[in-house]
């Protein structure tokens, strides 16, 4: 499949309404869920770097350990495993179905063929939508962990936010987004080829769904820890 | 037009073709009649590329279909259309992007044209005016009629039938082979049919073959089959259920 995906990347431009379309599906749709996630995930960093800081580190620091924290590893990891679970599980189930119902072989026989029609669209959109759904969750973690800071830890929001600047570097903005991009692209292709593997009726559009979940979220914590040894250097 | 030679395909062991020959000429619907299972619809999906021959070959006009790239069996899947068992509608457009769906990704025609196509294709099979409904909102027998108008949308030359009949009433049923008839008549399209109700066999067909065992064990006329004495033909164009085939 990824061969053949990789024949058909060259005519996206001519698949753009159906990019656009698993864009609005994946990225737009996934925006709610990925905004109570993101704030929850925000306010207990927060929460749990001050419980760690008292009497060691100065609280001046609590910014910079949360906005690390988000940056480099929360938000895309935590990001890209809501996704597997909503997208990851759809488009397994979608596709899943298309194959059981003989849609697939309709499109075939129409001479379309459904690697560019189905998976393209869905590939692309991942490796696109999710580095921006990661850039949400990052500035909606920082303003839920900026709003514990100032209410339950009692730290002046200029303080928390000055942390968060002062070691914040670019790079580990582009880290994570390179990171979420892979992401998006083990989510969709991991859901695609399990739908394009299904047999056997509901039963096996079940199992699909299953296992597009289970191998995406395997291979997600695996890619983050590989990408993590290639990119940051100890 | 269509030549099968030799075709076999097995499941793990179990052999559901076995050293299959069919030839289809230019403008004649073959069906296919046999039992639950017997293997109908893995030669029709042969017959499209779909799936692979462990032996054997299926050639259509000289061109043989494993010796063919991916980009030149879409080619000629273009000159195909296929009415799959269950419509296999796409449960996400309407009716009418699911008849218009070949036309606007293979072809260079404006949307009013695929329009103008699209509607022509539903009033064909007696479903106008009801392109903007969703496929769910679809009796069985109008999803079959609207898969009949998809798989006529590109003018095929040939045009595959997997149990076209299934599941529906005898008189919805009656309906379709009346539609089939028509659309010979009206496309001069060269045909296979894959069926076991042999009221719609006879009525659609110009040759009946009967696929037993992996084998075909009888091919012939329609009048051939009906006064053929070949017990295991006569005991299914019965129904029977005392003879040499035994009940599932």
């Amino acid at each position: 499949m990824v061969w053949r995906l990789l024949g058909v990347l060259p005519q996206f431009l001519s698949s753009i309404r159906l990019v656009v379309y698993q864009m609005l599906t994946m990225g737009v749709r996934s925006l709610p869920l990925i905004i109570l996630t993101s704030v929850f995930t925000g306010a207990v960093s927060a929460w749990q770097a001050a419980y760690q800081f008292q009497n060691f580190v100065p609280m001046r620091y609590l910014g910079t350990a949360v906005g690390k924290a988000v940056v480099i590893e929360l938000a895309p990891v935590l990001t890209a495993l809501v996704v597997a679970g909503r997208v990851g599980a759809s488009i397994a189930a979608e596709l899943g179905t298309m194959r059981v119902t003989e849609q697939i072989d309709a499109l075939e026989v129409m001479g379309i063929d459904p690697v560019r029609y189905l998976v393209m669209p869905r590939v692309v959109s991942g490796a696109v939508m999710l580095p921006v759904l990661v850039l949400f969750s990052d500035f909606i973690a920082i303003m839920g962990a900026l709003v514990v800071a100032v209410v339950m830890v009692h730290l002046p929001a200029t303080t928390f936010l000055n942390g968060v600047k002062l070691f914040f570097h670019m790079s580990d903005m582009y880290a994570g987004l390179f990171k979420a991009a892979i992401f998006g692209i083990i989510i969709s292709l991991i859901g695609c080829y399990q739908g394009f593997q299904t047999r056997g009726g509901a039963e096996g559009v079940g199992r699909s769904t299953t296992g597009a979940v289970v191998i995406a979220s395997v291979l997600i914590l695996i890619s983050d820890y590989l990408i993590a040894t290639a990119l940051f250097r100890v | 037009m269509i030549e099968i030679h030799g075709l076999t395909k097995s499941f793990e062991r179990r052999v559901v073709l076995d050293r299959v020959d069919l030839d289809i000429a230019q403008g004649e619907t073959l069906v296919v009649i046999g039992r639950s299972g017997c293997g109908k619809s893995v030669l029709l999906k042969h017959v499209l590329g779909l799936m692979e021959p462990d032996a054997g070959s299926v050639t259509i006009d000289g061109k043989r279909l494993d010796q063919l790239d991916r980009a030149q069996l879409y080619q000629l899947r273009m000159r195909c259309g296929v009415l799959f068992q269950g419509g296999a509608l796409f449960d996400s457009m309407t009716v009418a992007e699911n008849v218009g769906l070949g036309l606007s990704e293979n072809t260079t025609k404006s949307k009013s044209e695929i329009s103008d196509i699209v509607a022509e294709r539903l009033a064909w099979v007696g479903l106008e005016g009801i392109g903007h409904r969703s496929t769910s909102e679809l009796s069985g027998g109008m999803r079959k009629r609207a898969a009949l108008a998809r798989a006529i949308a590109m003018d095929p030359e040939i045009v595959l039938y997997d149990e076209p009949t299934t599941g529906l009433d005898p008189i919805t049923a009656e309906g379709i082979n009346d539609l089939i008839v028509n659309l010979r008549e009206r496309l001069k399209v060269t045909a296979i049919a894959v069926t076991h109700d042999m009221n719609s066999a006879f009525k659609i067909g110009d040759r009946i073959a009967m696929l037993h065992n992996g084998q075909i064990i009888f091919d012939g006329s329609v009048d051939q089959a009906r006064t053929s004495t070949d017990p295991i033909l006569q005991q299914f164009i019965v129904g029977a259920t005392t003879g040499p085939l035994e009940p599932l």
